[in-house]
């Protein structure tokens, strides 16, 4: 295990920002802390960090004990939201930055300096000072300084949120091939559960200081461990008392399908490109709990997303009468606290 | 037609203009330009005499030492306290803030009154043992750098605290988390990033510690060739019917304070260019 987090807890003032959170994080992974603001995540990063203590508990970087030490013994690349350029130093002076604090030979601290910039696509922008820069660009100088210490870990925190969505994305990729490159154990911080999907190898999802759920992204995507993690994964209704998918559900007309399915009339249809979003609002019957379902109610109402071939070919439209029921090996659970 | 509303009558406008610039005209410029004048009025001989005479001389050197020492003295424990105010918290970091702007409000007098109170050699607390010592305080040159650096205090403070707390501590994160100690950081980070609020600071308290006249005027004695700094030597030889020795001190200390606010506007821009 590369990171080992034992019992760590944390407040600040009367706010519990972590309690007895126990995480191992494996060697050389792309890992990714996810939850909402304010549930801890970011702190627990830095905790990893050195940037800030723990109350209470151990955190052991690579079978060292590093609770107690001094983040620049640590050996860890850190890359903050904002980007935290040194503002007065040029692109290259930067990405040196640890290199010469290390006292490194000047002629191999500007050879890895060099090799960096080329693997961050920043080459020609060396002798610019930062604020010359986009963005994106200073996000992956600010990568590419983590990375020029050769860091045992590399932390990330919310590497992407300041940036705009077509950026995000880019640069999402971008790191997502760099770690293949690199190999370097990772962890990054995100709000976003498409970034955490997308990019990590293992998803920690952290909420209100406790971790929810650890697992690969597959495995919380299709079984997730509680209606939190369900619900922060991807967009969830409720379908006859219980969380499901919107795109885990079966929708046809003419008449009932065998089994349990809802019975209702489409009272809103949203096109977003390829697909397309239904709101059904079911009728006053049940087939399944027997006439335990209340009527139409904002509570109710089904949401449904199909994609548009399947809508036209169904010949959907607003004031459609619609059968809804799970398709097979849908997600779902019952409903325990609100959503 | 709302800016023409907005706008004030011609007359008005014209007439609040001359009034700010009589206001200062005559505060500031007229009184300013006379001692100019009463300087050069036998061309250099009264520069000359004065610049020959030993008083005037020792009363330079003097001012020089003490305000130098009184910069030195601030610009280090300046630096400090700002980074302890903004980087660091701790009980009574609110008072300590307000402490440090008690110099801009007490009277310079009080300020020497009381550094004699605590430091003469023969009743205050600390004068005491500094004599058993052999180190004098009062009516020396250590007590005066003390009432100058005492009076200029906030200046430096005042200048890098709210440029520290602008900036921001991610940098000096990053700098920790890529290996750097904290000296390292405080060298190579921060340092460079409030140079000008430090530069600026340092200015305004040079000029503060040259013009110095009450605070010193208690702590030195007042001694001639001794502890007679260039500001007292400017009113004891007025009061000496020695004016043109007067005015021709005057002269300097004012042309020291305008390079000063020279350097100062040089600054400025540069400051304003290198944040945006």
């Amino acid at each position: 295990m590369s990171i080992e987090i034992k019992n760590v807890n944390k407040n600040f003032g009367d706010f519990v920002a972590l309690r007895d959170v126990s995480l191992d994080i494996p060697t050389g992974q792309l890992t990714a802390l996810l939850g909402p603001s304010g549930g801890g995540k970011s702190t627990l990063l830095r905790i990893v960090a050195g940037l800030e203590s723990a109350d209470s508990g151990s955190v052991h970087i690579e079978g060292k004990e590093a609770t107690h030490l001094p983040p620049q013994k640590r050996n860890v690349g850190f890359v903050f939201q904002h980007y935290a350029a040194f503002k007065h130093m040029t692109v290259a002076k930067n990405v040196a930055y640890g290199l010469e604090i290390r006292k490194r030979p000047k002629a191999e601290t500007q050879r890895r300096v060099e090799e960096l910039l080329e693997l961050v696509h920043l080459s020609q922008f060396a002798h610019r000072l930062p604020s010359q820069l986009s963005g994106g660009q200073r996000q992956r100088m600010a990568l590419a300084r983590a990375l020029a210490v050769e860091p045992t870990v590399l932390l990330l925190d919310e590497p992407f949120g300041a940036l705009d969505a077509k950026v995000r994305k880019e640069l999402r990729d971008w790191l997502r091939r760099l770690h293949d490159e690199v190999h370097v154990t990772t962890v990054f911080v995100t709000h976003d559960q498409e970034e955490a999907l997308e990019v990590a190898d293992e998803i920690v999802v952290i909420n209100d200081g406790r971790i929810e759920q650890v697992g690969p992204p597959d495995e919380l995507y299709d079984a997730p461990a509680n209606d939190f993690v369900m619900s922060f994964l991807g967009a969830v209704t409720r379908l006859d008392g219980r969380l499901i998918r919107p795109h885990d559900i079966d929708v046809s007309v003419g008449g009932p399908p065998s089994g349990s399915s809802v019975h209702g009339t489409i009272s809103r249809m949203l096109r977003i490109g390829f697909e397309v979003r239904l709101t059904v609002e079911p009728a006053r019957t049940s087939t399944a709990a027997g006439g335990e379902v209340a009527g139409p109610g904002a509570q109710d109402e089904v949401a449904v997303v199909l994609t548009r071939s399947h809508a036209r070919a169904l010949d959907l439209e607003v004031g459609s009468r619609v059968w809804l029921a799970p398709n097979r090996g849908a997600t779902m659970m019952p409903v325990i606290r609100a959503v | 037609m709302a800016s023409a509303r907005l706008r004030e009558p011609t007359p008005v406008r014209w007439g609040l203009r001359l009034l700010a610039i009589g206001y200062v005209f005559l505060l500031v410029l007229w009184p300013v330009s006379l001692v100019v004048k009463y300087t050069f009025a036998d061309g250099l001989t009264a520069l000359t005499t004065a610049l020959g005479d030993p008083d005037v001389i020792h009363a330079l050197e003097l001012t020089a030492v003490v305000a130098l020492s009184a910069v030195a003295i601030n610009l280090v424990f300046g630096v400090w306290m700002s980074i302890l105010l903004v980087r660091f918290d701790f009980p009574g970091k609110r008072a300590l803030s307000a402490l440090i702007d008690l110099p801009l409000s007490v009277s310079p007098v009080v300020v020497g009154l009381a550094l004699v109170l605590a430091y003469n050699p023969r009743t205050g607390l600390f004068g005491q043992h500094l004599d058993a010592a052999g180190i004098e305080v009062i009516f020396s040159t250590p007590g005066m750098v003390m009432a100058t650096a005492f009076v200029a205090l906030p200046l430096v403070i005042r200048e890098v605290v709210p440029v520290l707390s602008e900036i921001g501590d991610e940098q000096e994160q990053a700098s920790r988390s890529l290996g750097a100690n904290a000296l390292q950081t405080f060298r190579r980070i921060t340092l460079p990033s409030i140079k000008w609020a430090v530069v600026y600071g340092v200015v305004l308290t040079l000029a503060r510690s040259l013009g110095e006249f009450g605070a010193v005027k208690v702590v030195s004695g007042n001694i001639v060739q001794q502890t007679q700094t260039a500001t007292l030597v400017v009113e004891s030889k007025y009061q000496g019917f020695d004016q043109a020795t007067a005015y021709s001190t005057a002269f300097l200390l004012a042309a020291a304070s305008v390079v000063c606010i020279v350097v100062v506007s040089l600054l400025r821009p540069s400051e304003s260019r290198d944040e945006s």
